[in-house]
């Protein structure tokens, strides 16, 4: 990968195929560009400072970078230490991201799973990943039981891995 | 699938950061063991990255591309890091601030050394090696299946003890505290670091486990404070940016 040579032109290159996703998902979160804007700097600063946080045999960038951008943008909202530890972070999935056309296709395929999810499945889920919120939260929210939300959250995410594994 | 059914909600919550207290604490000690659990934990993450996917559409503004290839011409680039794998699951930071920490514990602490540290970081065979032994010790002090033992005066009832060692230089802070008390429900007890001036600055949010050990290892804190104590309070789950009185715990630099 370019940027473990310390390539600032690689490093420039990765900010072009991958701003977009890290960027969107922290201002999902935020609902504030400036905000977004900080969490998008410090995702690309730290694998500038440490590419090594990365490791390219154990999954692709793009969703490593997605992951990591929604950790700090929770953090951020949640105004709370990094709770994640992001040389733990291995991200098994595909695709990875990196160009508009198969972004575009994914976005698509995920909107659509998210669409066709029963609502309350889906706004669990949305409350646990865009808001942060832990499940007794959430089940305080909605006053559904501890339970039922646990498993919403969890089928939720397994209806997207099953909509790409075809 | 083979991921262990009684955690199969519990890793999803993980994932996305909802797991809190007690499961968490039993989750990742079974984490640690099962690599079939682990492996769902990744394939739960690459989920939360399609997640992601559904906010696409904004673009960053062209400014802050250009705020980070300027912040990246002014900060210094380390030489190459080797590929590394399996060993390196802590982030290299803390390894090097704990080894920085032990260096300057030893009271080791010159110019000569801190440029021996910088070279340290650049020369990777070497550096690795003593990487991995710093990490060998962080991951000791923070197992989650560790025996700790706080030695006392004989027949003395354990009391709550705490360790902050801190280097103001790289702002890096390691805390180790045993004998805690439990915490009333939705609380948590939060680290301060007491400068020589102004207010106590926020130092890290934390719960003890079921032994009353915890750990906080570099939480974030402004650059180049002076500290004069550190204290614990206990606040809400999300923590504090002010302490509550009563102090719980308080101790004062040497």
């Amino acid at each position: 990968m370019a940027i473990r040579s310390g390539d600032e032109n690689g490093m420039a290159a990765l900010y072009d195929r991958y701003s977009a996703v890290v960027y969107s998902v922290a201002l999902r979160v935020l609902g504030d560009t400036g905000a977004a804007e900080d969490v998008l700097q410090e995702v690309f600063m730290q694998l500038w400072r440490n590419p090594g946080l990365f490791d390219s045999s154990r999954g692709s960038l793009g969703p490593w970078l997605a992951v990591i951008a929604r950790h700090r943008a929770i953090d951020g909202l949640r105004k709370r230490r990094p709770e994640t530890d992001i040389a733990d972070v291995v991200v098994s999935v595909e695709p990875d991201m990196a160009g508009d056309a198969e972004r575009a296709r994914a976005m698509e395929k995920v909107r659509g799973t998210l669409g066709s999810m029963p609502s309350a499945q889906r706004q669990a889920l949305e409350m646990a990943y865009f808001e942060g919120l832990s499940h007794s939260e959430i089940s305080e929210k909605t006053g559904e039981p501890l339970g039922t939300i646990k498993t919403r959250i969890r089928s939720g995410l397994l209806a997207l891995r099953k909509a790409f594994a075809t | 699938m083979s991921v262990h059914e009684q955690f199969a909600e519990d890793l999803a919550l993980y994932a996305l950061g909802a797991l809190q207290g007690e499961e968490r604490v039993s989750l990742e000690k079974h984490l640690d063991g099962c690599a079939s659990c682990h492996r769902e934990l990744e394939q739960l993450r690459g989920d939360m990255a399609l997640m992601a996917l559904s906010t696409a559409g904004p673009v960053p503004p062209r400014r802050a591309r250009q705020r980070l290839i300027e912040a990246v011409a002014r900060e210094p680039r380390r030489s190459a890091t080797p590929a590394t794998r399996g060993w390196w699951t802590l982030v290299p930071w803390v390894a090097a601030a704990a080894l920085a920490a032990g260096l300057v514990a030893l009271g080791l602490q010159n110019s000569d050394l801190q440029r021996r540290i910088a070279g340290l970081q650049d020369q990777s065979a070497q550096q690795l090696g003593e990487l991995q032994r710093a990490r060998e010790v962080v991951s000791t002090l923070t197992a989650t299946d560790a025996m700790r033992v706080t030695l006392v005066a004989a027949k003395t009832p354990p009391q709550p003890q705490g360790k902050a060692i801190y280097v103001r230089d790289r702002s890096s802070l390691i805390f180790l505290a045993s004998n805690l008390q439990p915490l009333p429900p939705q609380k948590a007890y939060e680290l301060w670091l007491i400068p020589t001036s102004g207010a106590p600055i926020p130092a890290g949010v934390f719960k003890p486990d079921a032994h009353g050990s915890a750990t906080v290892i570099n939480p974030p804190l402004p650059a180049g404070v002076q500290a004069k104590a550190f204290a614990i309070t206990v606040e809400p789950e999300s923590g504090s940016s002010a302490p509550t009185l009563p102090i719980v715990m308080f101790g004062a630099g040497e």
